[in-house]
């Protein structure tokens, strides 16, 4: 979770991601950024997150990404 | 049968009146033959391609689902076997289930490719066999081959665009597993072609609206009069605004030689009037005629004209197509397999700042570039998408400067700083649309420049103006008609107009409201001798 919380701060440093929950409803993130994100988490965690998880429930809370980074880690 | 006609009136009056008499399992076959008859009177030839469409991604997603259910069967099976140590051994542990999933998941990506493709291939050779020919022509001319090929006649089914991108977006969704396929091929065929929507959108998900469309609303007085309300407002918009000052710019851009300087300003300031009220006026009919049949619609405007830049512009118009092409292009472009590589590559290369940009504005030159072309196949369209595409990735880049210029000056947030960016988005938008008017891109960037070289700003005040086919009191009722428009919108930008009048309003006054609205549209409507009323803008996308 702290890896994602600091690949997050590099994009936005402003913002407090532990409380944040509407990190795309709230357009704080947009589709750059979540292009960014998507290309680092694949490095970091070697996951794939694809088309069709991107959603904004994935994505509006630091806490969301790291479930579906999980999910994606031990989809089974 | 134009939303603008008798015809359309009557039809819609027997069409919600019998809604409402018919008993509820009456009511979506109803909407379905009801929205069939539409279409039949605007051109029986067209029922071909709505029911084509609706055939194959009917059949796709039912497939899709079908594999999915048949897929997740057997996975729990195989976990049971091995439980119970009867599963055979090139079938047991998690990689051999993970290895069937990844199988079944391919044979599904297959289909939806398949349906999909034939879908769009559809759209591609009605919509777009005439502008390759012409583009084969241009290059045979140009290696100076006296050879052509002839163009064909293919007349383009209305409503095409909308219909098709509701139909893939629909297959789409069932293989992301968003919802389930819908068995009853008529509720789906509903869906695909349900009326309000065939003529210029909104662009609907079935997540959305199939639910809405299928239960039997009984009925309500209070959500039939919202729907009426809507539905006069956007006639007033169409009938009143959009199609009087149609007369005068297809006056300046018929005859472009005679109308160059100021007349250039005038256009593109009284074509984004025009598209405005067009296209927001058809799509309040479209929500409108829903609501009065109890069928909630998404929103596909958002007082763009009030956007601070161009970004945001294009979240505030159009939103339905916006969000698909952000859905179905955008996102499965940039998080692809190549893309993601692309951006290691460089990112590596080129450096994290510049490399992280590349895959993201590849993506997005892919987008607009395909916006461009699906409103219309001609190069000036084109042009026009990758203008906005310019656009946008030049005031990204800006934004680091925009942010220092805003903690220098402390602009950032006040009133004036708003007004000009407001007014900055009105202009570039209004100017980008200029492609949309003149007949190709080489003429459109000349007459563009004239506003620059020609300087005839007193055409202002020389009559001149009276003499692009409107009159003196044209001028005053779309004086008026901009006003309440813009006043309309700043109110609804605390909530909505209708929710506020309906608080503050008695039911007697808000009538009387609506009652001289429609007087206003029918004594002030822009029919005259010998006027045809004009179709939508975006029905010919």
């Amino acid at each position: 979770m702290d890896e994602l919380i600091a690949i997050l701060q590099e994009i936005h440093p402003d913002v407090d991601y532990e409380t944040a929950t509407n990190l795309v409803d709230g357009k704080i993130l947009d589709s750059f950024d979540i292009i960014s994100l998507v290309g680092e988490i694949a490095d970091k965690f070697d996951v794939v997150i694809s088309a069709e998880h991107m959603i904004p429930e994935n994505f509006n809370s630091a806490q969301a990404l790291w479930n579906l980074i999980l999910t994606l880690e031990d989809d089974d | 049968m134009l939303f603008t006609s008798y015809q359309f009136i009557g039809f819609v009056i027997l069409l919600v009146a019998l809604y409402y008499v018919l008993p509820k399992k009456a009511k979506w076959p109803l909407l379905l033959l009801g929205s069939y008859v539409f279409y039949f009177f605007a051109g029986w030839k067209f029922l071909f391609y709505i029911a084509g469409v609706t055939v194959i991604t009917y059949v796709a997603a039912l497939l899709i689902s079908r594999n999915k259910n048949r897929a997740d069967a057997r996975f729990a099976e195989l976990k049971a076997l091995e439980k119970s140590g009867e599963g055979a051994p090139e079938e047991c542990g998690k990689e051999a289930r993970k290895r069937y999933k990844e199988s079944q998941k391919k044979k599904r990506r297959r289909i939806m490719g398949v349906g999909i493709t034939i879908a769009l291939l559809i759209l591609a050779v009605v919509k777009y066999t005439n502008f390759t020919i012409h583009n084969i022509n241009g290059l045979l001319s140009a290696f100076g081959s006296s050879q052509r090929i002839g163009f064909l006649t293919i007349a383009l089914p209305m409503g095409i665009s909308f219909y098709t991108f509701q139909a893939v977006s629909y297959v789409i969704d069932v293989y992301r597993e968003r919802h389930e396929a819908q068995k009853n091929f008529f509720k789906y065929a509903l869906f695909v072609g349900f009326f309000p929507q065939l003529v210029q959108g909104p662009i609907s998900r079935y997540g959305d609206l199939a639910k809405e469309l299928f239960t039997p609303h009984p009925f309500n007085g209070r959500v039939l009069e919202r729907g009426l309300e809507r539905v006069i407002w956007g006639y007033f918009k169409k009938v009143v605004i959009a199609d009087r000052i149609l007369t005068a710019v297809n006056t300046m851009i018929d005859t472009p030689e005679n109308y160059k300087g100021v007349y250039v300003f005038l256009v593109m300031m009284f074509y984004a009037l025009e598209l405005y009220a067009d296209f927001t006026g058809g799509i309040d009919i479209t929500i409108g005629i829903a609501e009065m049949l109890g069928i909630p619609m998404k929103e596909n405007f958002e007082r763009p004209f009030f956007s601070k830049n161009i970004a945001e512009y294009w979240r505030r118009w159009h939103i339905t197509m916006g969000t698909w092409f952000t859905d179905y292009i955008f996102y499965p472009i940039s998080v692809s397999g190549p893309m993601l590589k692309l951006g290691k590559w460089s990112r590596k290369h080129l450096g994290e700042k510049v490399g992280k940009r590349i895959p993201v504005y590849l993506a997005s030159f892919i987008v607009w570039f395909t916006t461009g072309i699906w409103h219309g196949a001609s190069w000036n369209f084109i042009v026009w998408g990758l203008g906005n595409f310019v656009v946008i990735m030049i005031s990204q880049e800006l934004e680091p400067l925009y942010r220092r210029f805003h903690k220098r000056f402390h602009t950032d947030g006040s009133t004036t700083y708003k007004t000009f960016q407001v007014g900055r988005t009105v202009l570039l938008m209004s100017a980008l649309r200029l492609f949309d008017c003149y007949r190709d891109v080489p003429l459109t960037f000349k007459m563009f420049g004239t506003m620059f070289t020609t300087w005839n700003w007193k055409s202002f005040g020389n009559g001149t103006l009276l003499e692009l086919g409107l009159v003196r009191s044209d001028y005053v009722i779309l004086g008026l008609g901009t006003i309440l428009l813009i006043v309309v919108s700043m109110i609804g930008r605390s909530g909505s107009v209708r929710d506020k009048m309906e608080k503050k309003i008695p039911f007697a006054g808000r009538w009387a409201i609506f009652y001289v609205l429609t007087l206003v549209i029918i004594v002030f409507g822009a029919y005259g001798l010998g006027y045809d009323a004009a179709q939508f803008i975006y029905n010919q996308f």
